[in-house]
């Protein structure tokens, strides 16, 4: 039986439509290393090299124009025709197509001529730009037979994975350091996952992942699906590059923790301009980490090709992956585009945050304090030019990671049910 | 030393579907030595043509990343284990 297939509209409605299409297949996957062709399959790694194997598009396929995409139901598969299957999706159909604010007092704070945030931090449906690679990593584990999926998270990828497992009826395994946030635990377990806490920091949650992959055959959106999973990210440059009217940003900053987003958003703006909806250079692009974990950051400075892991010890959890696995092509891509990485501290990060939320209503979490300290800290450095037009990646919710700015809550008065007590307030609040 | 080596499927499948190894040495560059003496088609899916480890593919020793302790030239005590472990994407 054929399933309703939920669509929104073109104000952000959501309704039902049939299917259309053909069942789900997913493309072939050959490795970026040396090249093996290897056919579609729940498989990341390249069995000749152990390299990342990508999908392999069809260089003929036809694309489609400005016009027909824009009448297209907003969400990230508005660009299926760049997303790693053939046929229609039948899972997380409604996500993706986040807000692109315009800010103009971050702008004139950072120097340049106009500067946009694109908010995956109001992603639907957790809050995060996880979820536009578990759209796509779900409809793979879905083509496979897959019926149980799962990952190894720092916290965002395990609200995707059990929101979209809860939807699509999956029983879901996520594993994750034990210590994660509260908000990050709780926003987890309140879809019933079965949800694993590890004595770790991510990279051992990593490592015991890539076993239990081995293991079990489940689909492990990050692990044996990465290759879907990972084409997902690239609908943020898309969505970018439309809602700017179709044109490609100067500049672009993005917090790194595996480093596949840069990777993944340069593939975008690449693939855009190739099928002629963009023209122009490409962004040059920023890549922003903690201090407290930034490898990228480090290889990028140093410029060669020997990635240093690290042990993190930061409060920015989501980014807090020492051995970042995307981490050199990452490096390459900031520096061949023009740009570079920058590190930032966690008392930095935080002024970020209370900044971000003061002067744009945006409520970020750690990772987008990491990214607009990392922003202003390179428009101090005369990395940002007074013509660009910069776009600045909040990839999540600070609902998430309040403990960050808890201590703000102290900045709240404890009064009695008085109004003689607020006219007090007021008096010396004016004084 | 003696120290065990565990492998991916993707390895396994080219040492007859074993995902566990013992192999001697005195470090884990040599024991790899000894794995691909063994196995000599692992030889070019383990290390680059310089020897080095591939960027994609992580050693750990026990519990630690070997380039935190070392590298290849990390020493090993007899009952150590050695996982190969592909790179995985961020979350």
């Amino acid at each position: 039986m054929a399933l309703p297939v939920l669509t929104r509209g073109p104000v952000g409605s959501t309704s039902l439509a049939a299917p259309s299409g053909h069942a789900l297949l997913p493309l072939p996957l050959a490795c970026v290393a040396c090249g093996n062709s290897v056919g579609a399959a729940p498989q990341a790694i390249c069995p000749n090299c152990l390299g990342p194997l990508e999908p392999v598009y069809d260089a003929n396929r036809r694309l489609p124009s400005r016009d027909e995409i824009a009448i297209r139901p907003r969400s990230l598969w508005r660009y299926r025709e760049w997303l790693p299957f053939a046929g229609a999706p039948v899972h997380a159909i409604d996500v993706g197509w986040t807000p692109l604010l315009e800010s103009p007092p971050l702008a004139a704070r950072l120097g340049v001529a106009r500067l946009w945030l694109k908010l995956d931090a109001h992603s639907f449906p957790s809050l995060s730009f996880k979820d536009r690679v578990v759209a796509t990593a779900i409809n793979a584990a879905e083509a496979f037979g897959l019926d149980v999926i799962g990952c190894a998270s720092t916290g965002n990828l395990a609200n995707a994975v059990a929101a979209a497992a809860a939807r699509a009826g999956k029983p879901a395994w996520i594993f994750v350091p034990y210590d994660l946030e509260l908000g990050k635990l709780v926003a987890t377990t309140v879809f019933s996952p079965r949800l694993v806490r590890v004595k770790g920091n991510y990279d051992d949650v990593n490592r015991l992942c890539a076993q239990v992959a081995d293991r079990f055959g489940w689909g492990i959106v990050n692990v044996n699906l990465r290759a879907y999973y990972g084409e997902g990210s690239k609908t943020m440059a898309f969505e970018i590059v439309e809602q700017l009217g179709w044109r490609l940003p100067t500049a672009i900053v993005t917090p790194m923790a595996g480093g596949s987003l840069v990777t993944k958003l340069r593939k975008g703006f690449t693939e855009a301009r190739a099928a002629g909806l963009v023209e122009g250079a490409l962004p040059r692009q920023y890549g922003a980490q903690a201090n407290g974990c930034a490898p990228i950051v480090r290889l990028a400075a140093r410029g060669d090709d020997v990635l240093v892991p690290e042990v993190p010890h930061t409060i920015a959890r989501s980014l807090a992956i020492g051995n970042p696995a995307d981490g050199l092509f990452a490096s390459r891509i900031l520096r061949a585009s023009g740009g570079a990485g920058q590190g930032v501290s966690d008392a930095e990060l935080v002024a970020a945050i209370r900044l971000l939320a003061e002067s744009t209503g945006v409520f970020a979490e750690t990772a987008g304090g990491v990214t607009l300290a990392a922003t202003i800290k390179l428009a101090e450095a005369g990395q940002l030019r007074p013509d660009d037009e910069l776009v600045i990646c909040i990839t999540g919710n600070g609902l998430k990671s309040v403990e960050a700015v808890a201590s703000t809550v102290l900045d709240a008065p404890l009064i009695n049910p008085r109004i003689t007590e607020v006219v007090a307030l007021v008096a010396s609040t004016t004084a | 030393m003696s120290v065990t080596f565990h492998l991916p499927s993707v390895l396994a499948a080219h040492v007859g579907d074993t995902r566990t190894i013992k192999a001697d040495g005195a470090t884990v560059g040599v024991a790899i030595d000894h794995l691909v003496s063994r196995f000599p088609q692992l030889a070019p899916r383990l290390r680059d043509a310089h020897g080095a480890p591939y960027p994609f593919v992580t050693f750990y020793l026990n519990d630690e990343d070997v380039r935190l302790v070392g590298g290849f030239d990390a020493m090993v005590s007899d009952g150590d284990e050695v996982t190969i472990v592909p790179a995985v994407a961020g979350g």
